[in-house]
C-alpha cells in the first residue's frame, strides 16, 4: 500500500512527541519501582543503573510485615473513600442547585467558593486546629474527613455544576410532563446522565484526599490514626532514610488509585448525552 | 380530550411583561396554532399551559379543572419539544414507556400500548435503539409516540419541526396533522412558520409582544387581517404595504395614480393618509398603457410562477403571477387591483380600516 511520505512523517512526529512526554511523565514512577526492588546493599553500590543486577521483594515483605504501614494504608482508604463519597454527594447537591435554580446571591456564593481556593492551606492550619481540638476531632479520622470534605466541596461543586449544565433542561421537563416528581426526574433522568461527572468528581476528590500530607501531619499526631503519606515520612529517620522500604510503600500506595481509576474510567468517557438534543 | 380555557393570562419576568392578558378558548379536539416572531411569548404561553412556568395572574382551565397551581405531572398533558428531549440513556421502547411505568401500569399492558403506538408511527423496528442512533425524522416520531401512549387530555407542540430539513418538515407536518385528526386530541402547536400555521391550524392565534393580535381560522387571518402585523406576517410572498391616501372617501391613491375605487371608507384619518395593503397574488398585470404604470426592478421565477419586483410612484411593490411574464427588467407594465382586494390600515395605530360595504 502506498503511504504518502509526509503523512508517515506526521505520524512519526506524533508518536515521538507522545513517547517523549510519556517518558518524562512516567520516569519518576519507574524509578520508584526500580528502587523498591533494589536490595539495600546494591542501592548505592552499583551507581546509576536503569535496573539493578539483582531484584528482590524484601522491601515489600518488611513494609507489610514489620511496619505500621498496613494500618496507615487502611486509615488512608477509610479517609479517602469517606471524603470522596461525602464530597461528591454534597457537591452534586450544590452543583445541581447552581445549575438549575435562580436565587438571590447566587453569583456571590459561587464567587466566594472560588475565593476559598485562593489561600495557601498553611495559613489556616492553626485556626482549624483550634476549631477541631475542643470538639475532640484532632487525632481522629473523622476530623480529617471533615476537613478534607470542607476543602474539596467548593471546587467539586463547580465541577458538578458544569456537568449538570451540560444536561438539557428539556429532559427534566419532559420527565415532569411524563408524570414524574421533581426528584424522580432527577433520579431517573439526570443522575444516570451525570455518571461521568460523578465519576470524575469522585476520582478527583479521592486522589486529593489520598495524597494530602499537611493536615494529616498537623492534626493527627498519634500513629494509630496516621494516613500513609505521614507514614512515608516515618522511613526518614534522624540519621538515614530507608529508601527501599519507602519506595515499596509508595508503590503499594499507588495501587488503590490505579484500581480506582480503572474502575471509573468507563464512566469518565463522555458522550453519553450525545443524541439527547438535535443531531 | 378536553377543552383548554385561558382567562386574562399574564406572565411577567420581573418588570418585563411577557404575556399580557391572553383570553383564549380552545375547543375539545381543536388544533390551535400559536404563531409569531421570536420573543412574542408563544412558547411561554405553551409552557404556562404545561405547568413548566408559573402564571403571574389569570386562570388556566383544562377540561373543567382550574390547573393554575397543579404540577405538570397532574395536568395530564403531553408535550413534544423542539429538541425532542428524548432520554438519551434509554431505548426507544423505554422512552415511550417511561410515563406509563410512572403511572404504575402493568408491564404487559405497557408493552401492548407501546407496540400499538409504534405500529401507528411505523417505528416498530426502532424500539431497541437509543435516540443517538436515530435520524431527525425518527426522533420526531418517537417524541410523538411518547406523547401519544399516555392518551393525554391535550398535546402541546413546541416548534417540533424546526430541526428538520424542508422536505421532511412538509411530510411530518402532514403526519402530525393526520395523527391528531385520528386521535381527536386537543392540540396547541407553537411555530414561527406561518406556512405551518396556515396549513395545520383549525384556528390560528397570531401573537406579538405578548398580545394575541388576532384569533381566527387561517382563511380569516389571510383575507381579513385585523392589523398591519397580522397582514404582513401571514402569507408568502408577504403583503405589500404602500403609503397612500383616500380622496373623496372612495378613491385610493398611490402618488398621483388612482389604484382603485372602493366603497366609502369608514373612519379614514382626517388627512386621508392610509397604508394600502395588497396581496402580491391579487395584483393583476396588464399592458403598460392600461392600469397604473410601474417599472420592473427584478424578476424571481419560483417554478410555480414569477415574483415581479416593481416600482410604483417611488415605492416598491411585489406581484406574484402564475401567468407567463413577457416583459423584462427595466420594462414597464400596468397594474390593477380589484377594490375587494385593497385593505386599508391606519398609519398611526396599524389597525385595519373597514369599509362600509364590509360592515354592512
Amino acid at each position: 500500500m502506498f503511504i504518502e511520505p509526509h503523512r508517515t512523517r506526521y505520524w512519526l512526529l506524533h508518536y515521538a512527541l507522545l513517547g517523549a512526554f510519556m517518558l518524562f511523565a512516567l520516569f519518576p514512577l519507574f524509578w520508584l519501582l526500580k528502587v523498591s526492588l533494589t536490595p539495600n546493599n546494591l542501592l548505592y553500590g552499583e551507581g546509576i543503573r536503569l535496573w539493578p543486577s539483582q531484584a528482590t521483594f524484601a522491601h515489600y515483605e518488611s513494609v507489610i510485615a514489620h511496619t505500621q504501614f498496613p494500618l496507615f494504608f487502611r486509615n488512608s482508604v477509610i479517609v479517602s473513600s469517606a471524603t470522596a463519597a461525602l464530597s461528591t454527594l454534597l457537591a452534586a447537591a450544590t452543583g445541581y442547585g447552581f445549575s438549575r435554580f435562580e436565587f438571590r446571591g447566587k453569583y456571590w456564593i459561587i464567587g466566594l467558593l472560588l475565593v476559598t481556593q485562593m489561600f495557601p492551606l498553611v495559613m489556616i492550619i492553626a485556626p482549624i486546629f483550634r476549631l477541631l481540638s475542643p470538639l475532640g476531632l484532632t487525632n481522629s479520622l473523622t476530623g480529617l474527613v471533615l476537613v478534607y470534605t470542607a476543602f474539596n466541596v467548593p471546587f467539586a461543586s463547580l465541577l458538578m455544576q458544569s456537568f449538570f449544565d451540560a444536561i438539557p433542561k428539556e429532559l427534566e421537563e419532559a420527565a415532569l410532563l411524563d408524570g414524574a416528581h421533581r426528584f424522580t426526574a432527577f433520579w431517573r433522568i439526570v443522575v444516570p446522565l451525570t455518571l461521568p461527572g460523578l465519576a470524575a468528581t469522585l476520582g478527583f476528590v479521592f486522589t486529593a484526599a489520598w495524597s494530602e500530607l499537611l493536615f494529616a501531619l498537623m492534626l493527627n499526631s498519634s500513629s494509630s490514626v496516621s494516613t500513609f503519606p505521614v507514614g512515608l515520612l516515618a522511613f526518614v529517620s534522624k540519621f538515614s532514610v530507608d529508601f527501599g522500604q519507602m519506595m515499596a510503600a509508595g508503590v503499594l500506595a499507588l495501587l488503590p488509585v490505579c484500581f480506582f481509576f480503572a474502575f471509573i474510567q468507563r464512566h469518565l468517557v463522555q458522550g453519553l448525552t450525545a443524541g439527547a438534543v438535535k443531531g | 380530550m378536553a377543552a383548554i380555557r385561558l382567562d386574562g393570562l399574564c406572565k411577567n419576568y420581573g418588570d418585563v411583561a411577557v404575556l399580557r392578558s391572553i383570553d383564549l378558548c380552545i375547543e375539545e379536539g381543536e388544533f390551535v396554532v400559536l404563531v409569531g416572531p421570536s420573543g412574542c411569548g408563544k412558547s411561554t404561553l405553551l409552557r404556562l399551559i404545561a405547568g413548566l412556568e408559573q402564571i403571574s395572574s389569570g386562570e388556566i382551565r383544562i377540561g373543567d379543572r382550574v390547573v393554575n397551581d397543579l404540577a405538570p405531572k397532574d395536568r395530564d398533558v403531553a408535550m413534544v419539544f423542539q429538541s425532542y428531549a428524548l432520554y438519551p440513556h434509554m431505548t426507544v421502547r423505554e422512552n415511550m414507556s417511561f410515563g406509563l411505568k410512572l403511572q404504575g401500569m402493568a408491564r404487559s399492558r405497557i408493552e401492548q400500548i407501546v407496540q400499538a403506538a409504534a405500529e401507528k408511527l411505523e417505528i416498530q423496528n426502532l424500539l431497541a435503539r437509543k435516540p443517538k442512533d436515530l435520524s431527525g425524522g425518527q426522533r420526531q416520531r418517537v417524541a410523538m409516540g411518547r406523547a401519544m401512549v399516555r392518551e393525554p387530555k391535550a398535546f402541546l407542540f413546541d416548534e417540533p419541526l424546526s430541526n428538520l430539513d424542508a422536505r421532511l418538515r412538509e411530510q411530518m407536518r402532514y403526519e402530525i396533522r393526520k395523527l391528531q385528526r385520528d386521535l381527536g386530541t386537543t392540540s396547541v402547536y407553537v411555530t414561527h412558520d406561518q406556512i405551518e400555521a396556515m396549513t395545520m391550524a383549525d384556528r390560528i392565534v397570531a401573537m406579538r409582544d405578548g398580545i394575541a393580535q388576532q384569533v381566527g381560522t387561517p382563511a380569516e387571518l389571510y383575507g381579513n387581517p385585523a392589523n398591519l402585523f397580522v397582514a404582513g406576517f401571514i402569507g408568502t410572498p408577504a403583503m405589500n404595504f404602500l403609503n397612500g391616501t383616500v380622496c373623496n372617501g372612495i378613491d385610493v391613491m398611490v402618488g398621483t395614480d388612482r389604484l382603485a375605487q372602493i366603497a366609502p371608507a369608514h373612519a379614514t384619518p382626517a388627512d386621508g393618509r392610509v397604508i394600502v395593503g395588497i396581496r402580491p397574488e391579487r395584483i393583476l398585470l396588464s399592458a403598460p398603457t392600461q392600469g397604473v404604470p410601474s417599472q420592473i426592478d427584478l424578476l424571481e421565477p419560483t417554478g410555480l410562477g414569477t415574483i415581479l419586483h416593481l416600482r410604483i410612484a417611488g415605492q416598491r411593490l411585489k406581484v406574484f403571477t402564475t401567468e407567463r411574464v413577457t416583459a423584462g427588467v427595466e420594462e414597464r407594465v400596468g397594474i390593477s387591483v380589484n377594490a375587494a382586494d385593497v385593505l386599508l390600515f391606519d398609519p398611526g395605530t396599524g389597525l385595519r380600516l373597514s369599509t362600509r360595504s364590509e360592515r354592512a
